[in-house]
């Protein structure tokens, strides 16, 4: 059952999450919260467990420990509030489908199962192309598009979803500059109407102009919270330096002697 | 040919049955089995058409007989099983997929020679017909099997138009679905009982040992042709029709040729085909493509070498013998003749009696490669960085090929500019 939202709901508590591949951990301990409306960066090195964590809120990988909460609710009861913007790499680009398929896809979770879409899915499909300026591709075979393309096909179909809180998977990878500047254009106007972005980033350049909130990872929370008062050279030095080699150590020796990384709680 | 008249009408129930039967059967494997494709999981399907013989003779040994609803339940059981056992390996061990889909494969099949070879030692009066199994026997599709087989055929149809939007999204982006909050292990679960099933009821047809080609070979034809998974769908489910078509008329003219091998050699031939003839990925498109490209790029460059001779002595439309063009561009006299014969039919260039020279259109053409030409080599070595004397190479593939609207671009980006590397002035002056 859908609580009735306030403001004052954090848009995302995330409480002592441990995340787990093959059981070395990626994600350690885990504590945040992040408010409402907020053009958030999640920023730390390659394997930093910047994916893991936006993947884990989301439900899509089993938590070791610890859990998220969306708005003060379990992620089931808001389901329908989230958005997802994958990895453009994780799918193939060659499937045959046309950009407006593939946008219509952020549909599906609204329809239901086995419905067809139906006109006014399709309105609002093509009204997030035009939003991202890609009505003219609409279609366009997927194969066709460019990297830049790709990543707004991607970002149509998660604003197809007409939800609240966007989870990106590097949205700036491999686009040129231009659509880079629509896109965070098109990321600020969202924040400014109470929708809360959280954006995978690897560019420390752009970050204090684009981001108003920052999550700084290394496989543990180095820092959270408003950009100009987190975002330091101290805090960023933590986050890149080589401080945390015990820390990877301890996780590859769990890895290698198959120890459980938790007590079994079954016993 | 009298085989193929009194075939093709159809005026025996029986063929006709046997044909309807062997069409639903193929192109409902067709369906299903786009999806395999898709997903590129095709292995896998090979391995569940294997995994189905040790199931069809348990259910045979446990039941007695050979009604078809104890043997498809034995072949589900057993094909659902060997797909789990390839999860559970390669999730559980550090054994990766295609090992363990080899594995089970060998494994299963084993295992269902063995009891079949028992089931004919046994001597039971009802076995005969089982070993059809192996490569199929279209024309043995009679009475309830057949009903039973058409119907599991038709379910598979129509559960696939319905869940046409379903599969595609799990197959095109599992996680994203998983996000949508959509209920992707059922949904996996109901494709993966259909390839089963699709297996199942595919085996009288073609076999145990060639049904793969049947769920896999018609979707990868059918990715050749088109562009759109509707599209897709129906063209390799029609190649799955004629697949089975083509079947069945062959068991019915050889009844002592198993069916699997014919179907799996119509398919394959039409896949060959398709590698060689379809549009845009077949590879004599292809190759046409490559031929007409390097002609055009032959035929610019005859258009420039009488441009730039035309900058020489600043007179563009000057005719000349082809021995100066040639000092211009090194080319073998032939070639340059077959290129201003292409060029003069296009009224790019004129000529009279041994003389060629530009006409107002050559000369516009090759204005605007020579300027391409020399833009490229400014931006690359004022934006790039390239050294000037690297830059030339480039540009002369470049020029050939750049659109109208890069071609702006790129003059914006340049700021317009009037003198290029090469010391050379703009073509427009």
């Amino acid at each position: 059952m859908e609580k009735h939202i306030t403001p004052a709901h954090p848009a995302l508590e995330v409480h002592d999450l441990t995340v787990a591949f093959d059981r070395k951990p990626v994600l350690w301990n885990i504590d945040l919260t992040i408010p409402q409306g907020k053009l958030v960066g999640i920023i730390g090195p390659n394997g930093a467990g910047k994916s893991t964590l936006i993947k884990s809120v989301m439900g899509l990988l089993p938590l070791s420990s610890g859990y998220c909460k969306l708005y003060d609710q379990e992620l089931s009861a808001v389901r329908s509030r989230i958005s997802y913007v994958p990895q453009r790499e994780s799918v193939d680009w060659d499937f045959p489908v046309s950009v407006l398929d593939v946008v219509m896809m952020g549909r599906y979770g609204k329809l239901g199962l086995v419905k067809r879409p139906r006109k006014a899915d399709m309105d609002v499909a093509m009204d997030c192309l035009k939003k991202v300026g890609m009505e003219s591709f609409a279609n366009r075979q997927i194969a066709q598009l460019s990297g830049g393309q790709q990543q707004r096909t991607f970002l149509a179909r998660a604003l197809a979803q007409q939800a609240d809180i966007y989870f990106m998977d590097e949205p700036f990878a491999g686009v040129d500059a231009a659509t880079e500047k629509t896109i965070i254009q098109l990321l600020q106007s969202m924040t400014a109407a109470n929708k809360t972005v959280i954006v995978v980033h690897h560019d420390l350049q752009s970050v204090t102009s684009y981001f108003d909130w920052v999550i700084l990872l290394n496989t543990r929370l180095i820092a959270h919270g408003p950009t100009e008062t987190v975002f330091t050279q101290h805090n960023l030095q933590e986050t890149y330096g080589g401080k945390l080699t015990l820390l990877s150590d301890v996780g590859d020796l769990i890895r290698r002697e198959d120890f459980p990384n938790r007590e079994d709680k079954a016993v | 040919m009298s085989n193929f008249t009194e075939f093709f009408s159809f005026a025996d129930p029986n063929v006709r049955y046997v044909t309807l039967g062997s069409i639903l059967i193929t192109a409902s494997s067709a369906l299903v089995g786009s999806f395999t494709f898709l997903n590129k999981k095709s292995l896998l399907g090979d391995a569940i058409a294997h995994a189905v013989l040790p199931g069809i003779c348990l259910g045979f040994m446990l039941s007695g007989t050979k009604n078809p609803f104890y043997l498809i339940l034995g072949a589900f059981i057993t094909g659902w099983l060997s797909l789990q056992v390839v999860q559970v390996v390669t999730t559980r061990s550090r054994i990766k997929e295609d090992t363990a889909i080899g594995m089970v494969l060998s494994v299963f099949f084993g295992i269902g020679i063995l009891l079949l070879t028992v089931i004919q030692k046994s001597g039971n009066a009802n076995q005969a017909g089982l070993d059809h199994f192996l490569f199929g026997k279209a024309a043995a599709l009679v009475g309830n099997d057949l009903i039973v087989f058409s119907v599991v055929a038709i379910i598979l149809i129509v559960m696939t138009i319905l869940f046409l939007k379903e599969f595609e999204l799990v197959v095109f982006d599992r996680n994203y679905a998983l996000s949508l909050g959509l209920p992707v292990k059922r949904i996996e679960l109901l494709m993966t009982s259909m390839i089963v099933l699709a297996v199942v009821i595919g085996i009288q047809a073609v076999g145990v040992v060639l049904m793969a080609a049947v769920l896999i070979t018609p979707a990868a034809v059918a990715r050749f042709w088109t562009t759109s998974i509707r599209a897709m769908l129906i063209v390799a489910a029609s190649v799955g029709a004629f697949s089975g078509l083509a079947g069945a008329y062959i068991s019915y003219t050889a009844p002592s040729m198993p069916t699997g091998p014919w179907i799996v050699i119509v398919v394959s031939t039409l896949a060959l085909l398709s590698f060689f003839l379809a549009p845009r990925k077949g590879i004599l498109n292809r190759h046409f493509k490559q031929k007409r490209f390097q002609r055009t790029i032959q035929d610019e460059n005859v258009l420039k070498a009488l441009y730039q001779l035309g900058e020489e002595n600043k007179n563009f439309y000057l005719q000349r013998y082809i021995d100066e063009i040639i000092r211009k561009r090194k080319l073998h006299p032939q070639r340059l003749m077959a290129s201003l014969h292409r060029l003069f039919a296009q009224g790019y260039v004129e000529r009279s009696g041994k003389l060629w020279g530009l006409t107002e259109e050559g000369k516009t053409r090759a204005q605007r490669i020579v300027k391409i030409h020399r833009l490229w080599e400014l931006y690359l070595t004022t934006h790039v960085n390239i050294a000037p004397d690297h830059v030339h190479e480039d540009a002369e593939t470049i020029e050939h090929f750049l659109t109208p609207e890069l071609e702006a671009d790129l003059e914006r980006i340049l700021n317009y500019p009037t003198v290029y590397p090469h010391k050379t002035q703009s073509p427009y002056g």
